[in-house]
């Protein structure tokens, strides 16, 4: 096994398990990092099969397709899909693909907790699946499954429960892993304040999942046990609470946003420099400015329940420290702007994914601005409004940033390029439809529409209308990222080992694409800020 | 370009905005306030609209500047700068200060709607599933209001009324005028009382009382929804506030006195079979057809059958201990002896027992729910 070293900068020719045993007992970061992502990617359709069934139902007032139980787990299962089933792992398995080839490391730090924490997932997805054919259906309490609503539903929550219990230790175990690896395996050269901001992001991402899924799992737990073990967690007569459910459940859910958000921030701060050919503007001020979201994202809980009824004091607190989150979020979008300010940009889709990015989550950060005043809040909570915000930060957001990673290191991962046509086509309609589908929300939600309704009053029907056919159009042209990937992975022209001009990170100076073992032993590097390589030299026997 | 169209629709949104909204159907913008409570949300929304869509307007002017001209294929040459200490104090401080200058008008609007005291009456709104209930705890009377569109309208291809799921059958009246103080709970789940008019959305929690405050600027019907998921018929629990001058509200409040007295039950009345039958349909029209449909079917695996069940066939003690306490095993069959008058228990199970396929001929008079809540203490 003496090959290591023989080979220029540790790149190992591949000698990998075949058939299916190189999946089931994977320890290899790229074979588990493209699982996540293929895993995420089916539940992505499943989830998104779930928004067109809800969007049909919505097209016209009445009840066409889905009486109100049942519709009501197509809200909740769509939104636990999406969130624990489609976005996390994908960060989580973009995260395994591209950190160790960024930062210099031979793999994961934990590879066989890595193949646990995927392997995790399938079971847990199928749970949530199956609970739609057990007596009284799907979990119908909505994704936060608030108390005491989750306390009366039958076993689809039981299994709903567990199901969370599931993804929550697959998710510690892979944030665990992101953690060890950052701090333990850069490369010789590698310093912290020049990681590329695609780690830092992941990082301060896998602290707050170390944080806050074990509050998750101790929150559905007590829905757990006041449904079968006579607990009365949230249930007054017994000297509980239900607001008590809203408080643990949002101290997860807050930094829950920004699980979500994190990553994207990271991969567009390396899509930008690449296409804009200089170098992140601000890089300090960026590390800084995703720590301190990190930070404050735990101290904003309660805007989530403004109308609960809290004190004017805390309704006050929750208020000013949520508007604050605005400021460390500006630094960010400045510094991108401020990036491609008097750069020599290019648009290949990479690029186009996160320019929509910066503009449409824009439109979600200042509606959130909007959302954060609590006396407009009092209008706008539990309605359209809401559902339009974050929309516009976990699809135009989240989903944005990871097609423009997928596309950017396509090349790599795969050794050929996607067709730039077919990219630039994807880019165009899923912007144009994301918006017919979720502008008019804004509308429905100021109108007075509440979220959550199987059918609602005519005066709501045309922007009910409109939203549906986008919904169903955006759908549709995710056949053609799909249909891009299947044909390019056979067919795509050879990817060069450098495909974009100016990436300049360390995943771009081995070759493409990726060995199946890289860095073994790791390199030795000189870098600058960003993750930028300025020389590499071969490593000693790691 | 995505910037050109997005600023398109922004200022499409922003003309209808000052346009179109001060109609009774506003379907850009807030609905036209209605109390002072809304007309503050109101406006401070007009003030948050503009100064994020300007904000919006500048940072994306700006990046669709440097797409246009530092591009490439114009063979502009990148720079390589990557950080300038006074720019970023500069975009660090004036977001800060333009948070400020919104804080202060917000944090007097919190204030405002917080200040709850200095009413001239009381009502207690209790949310149950699926429905609201009013009590005027000054003149001690109180009513359930149901959603009054048929549930044959929901069907599709079905002609809807007008205010189609927006109607109910007993509206809460209130003077215009007279500060308003609603103390709100809730019987089952969490229910939020939302009226987008008058300013108010305020969840109802069980067990617990919370309270907000309006007064009603002139006389109409204002229309709302419950905003908190509650379960199936979350979507079907509307909210319609008939709010009158203060002589019509003392008229209306009179006669309804007047009616309540004259309604009121003899719960030692003998009943006939049909006549319980009867009023029993409505019962169960209002109360149990949700769950257990008018087909008395059910909804198989959520809620059972009353059809042909043994319960509803079965033993009579069993089937009114389930009704009057409601189900250990299934909290959406609720206690509904806390909730229903005896006349209207004992109409209601009378009807059971004697509807659909079930032919017990049986009748349950008040006097044995009566019996029933003495021994209940």
């Amino acid at each position: 096994m003496d090959l290591a070293g023989n080979t220029a900068h540790g790149m190992v020719p591949a000698h990998k398990p075949q058939g299916l045993a190189r999946w089931l007992f994977a320890t290899n970061h790229k074979d588990i990092g493209s699982m996540y992502l293929w895993f995420a990617f089916c539940m992505f359709l499943v989830g998104g099969v779930l928004a067109l069934c809800i969007r049909a139902e919505l097209f016209s007032p009445g009840l066409q397709f889905f009486q109100p139980e049942l519709f009501n787990q197509l809200t909740t299962l769509h939104g636990l899909i999406m969130v624990f089933g489609a976005i996390m792992p994908a960060f989580t398995g973009l995260a395994n693909w591209m950190l160790p080839l960024m930062i210099g490391a031979p793999d994961m730090a934990f590879a066989r907790m890595n193949n646990w924490s995927f392997w995790l997932l399938p079971p847990a997805m199928t749970l949530l699946l199956l609970s739609f054919i057990v007596p009284g259906g799907a979990a119908a309490a909505g994704w936060t499954l608030y108390a005491p609503l989750s306390v009366q539903l039958g076993m689809g929550m039981d299994l709903t429960i567990f199901a969370i219990h599931i993804l929550g230790i697959s998710s510690i175990m892979g944030a665990i892993n992101i953690v060890v690896t950052i701090i333990n395996l850069r490369a010789p050269g590698m310093r912290m304040m020049n990681m590329p901001m695609f780690a830092w992001a992941s990082l301060i991402t896998a602290y707050l999942i170390i944080a806050v899924m074990p509050v998750l799992a101790g929150a559905v737990t007590m829905v757990l046990t006041d449904r079968h073990f006579g607990s009365h967690f949230f249930n007054a007569a017994g000297g509980g609470d239900p607001i008590l459910y809203q408080h643990v459940f949002w101290f997860f859910g807050h930094p829950e946003v920004y699980i979500m958000a994190l990553p994207a921030f990271g991969i567009v701060s390396q899509v930008i420099p690449t296409f804009a050919r200089k170098p992140l503007f601000g890089y300090s001020s960026m590390v800084y400015a995703t720590s301190s979201i990190g930070v404050l994202s735990f101290m904003v809980w309660a805007h989530h329940m403004f109308v609960t009824g809290m004190p004017a004091t805390a309704q006050l607190f929750f208020m000013y420290a949520t508007m604050l989150i605005a400021v460390p979020t500006g630094v960010k979008v400045f510094n991108w702007i401020a990036t491609m300010w008097q750069g020599s940009m290019s648009f290949e889709t990479p690029m186009l994914f996160a320019i929509g990015f910066i503009l449409l989550f824009t439109i979600g950060g200042l509606s959130g601005v909007t959302l954060s005043v609590a006396a407009v809040d009092v209008q706008l909570h539990g309605s359209y409004y809401v559902v339009a915000h974050f929309h516009y930060v976990l699809v135009a957001g989240a989903l944005f940033s990871l097609f423009s990673a997928v596309y950017y290191w396509f090349p790599k991962m795969t050794g050929r390029m996607y067709v730039e046509r077919l990219g630039q086509l994807h880019f165009w309609w899923s912007l144009l439809w994301f918006n017919v589908t979720f502008f008019p929300m804004h509308f429905l939600g100021l109108a007075g529409m509440p979220r959550r309704i199987p059918d609602y009053a005519l005066q709501f029907t045309d922007f009910n209308r409109i939203a549906s056919i986008g919904a169903f159009m955006f759908g549709l042209g995710q056949l053609i990222f799909l249909l891009n990937i299947l044909y390019s992975l056979r067919h795509g022209k050879a990817a060069p080992q450098q495909p974009w001009e100016g990436a300049n990170t360390l995943e771009w100076q081995i070759p493409t694409p990726a060995p199946y073992h890289s860095f073994n032993p790791p390199p030795q590097l000189e870098t600058a800020e960003n993750g930028v390589v300025l020389s590499m030299r071969e490593g000693g026997q790691g | 370009m995505s910037c050109l169209r997005l600023c398109g629709i922004s200022a499409i949104w922003f003309a209808l905005h000052s346009t179109a909204v001060q109609g009774e159907t506003a379907a850009f913008n807030l609905q036209a306030p209605a109390t002072s409570l809304a007309r503050l949300e109101y406006d401070l929304h007009s003030m948050l609209l503009w100064v994020t869509g300007l904000i919006f307007l500048l940072v994306s002017g700006v990046m669709l500047f440097a797409i246009v001209r530092h591009r490439k294929s114009r063979a502009y040459r990148a720079r390589t700068f990557h950080e300038n200490t006074t720019v970023e104090i500069i975009w660090t401080v004036i977001p800060l200060l333009i948070l400020l200058a919104i804080a202060w008008p917000a944090t007097r609007a919190v204030l405002s709607q917080k200040s709850t005291h200095g009413e001239d009456m009381t009502i207690r709104i209790t949310g149950y599933q699926w429905k609201w209930r009013y009590d005027y705890l000054d003149d001690n009377f109180g009513f359930v209001s149901h959603l009054s569109t048929p549930r044959t309208a929901t069907a599709a291809g079905a002609a809807r009324p007008e205010h189609y799921l927006l109607e109910v059958d007993e509206p809460l009246v209130l003077p215009t005028g007279r500060k308003v103080r609603l103390l709100l709970t809730a019987n089952d789940v969490i229910h939020s009382w939302w009226v987008p008019q008058l300013g108010v959305k305020q969840d109802a929690i069980p067990g617990f009382l919370r309270d907000a405050w309006f007064m009603v600027d002139k006389p109409g019907i204002y229309r709302g929804q419950c905003s908190e998921l509650c379960g199936k018929d979350h979507g079907f629990m509307p909210i319609v506030v008939d709010a009158r001058s203060p002589e019509d509200y003392a008229r209306w409040r009179d006669a309804r006195l007047k009616q309540a007295a004259a309604a009121a039950d003899d719960p030692a009345r003998v009943w006939t079979l049909a006549a319980l039958r009867q009023r029993g349909e409505t019962v169960y029209g209002q109360n149990c057809l949700p769950c257990h449909q008018a087909s008395g079917k059910g909804i198989p695996g959520n809620f059972p059958a009353l059809d042909g069940s043994p319960v509803v066939n079965g033993d009579k003690a069993a089937h009114l201990h389930i009704v009057f306490y409601g189900s250990q095993r299934n909290p959406a069959m609720q206690a509904w002896g806390k909730q229903l008058s005896d006349t209207d228990i004992a109409a209601v199970i009378t009807y059971e027992r004697n509807a659909w396929g079930n032919h017990s001929g049986q009748v349950i008079q008040p006097a044995e729910i009566h019996a029933l809540r003495g021994s209940s203490g």
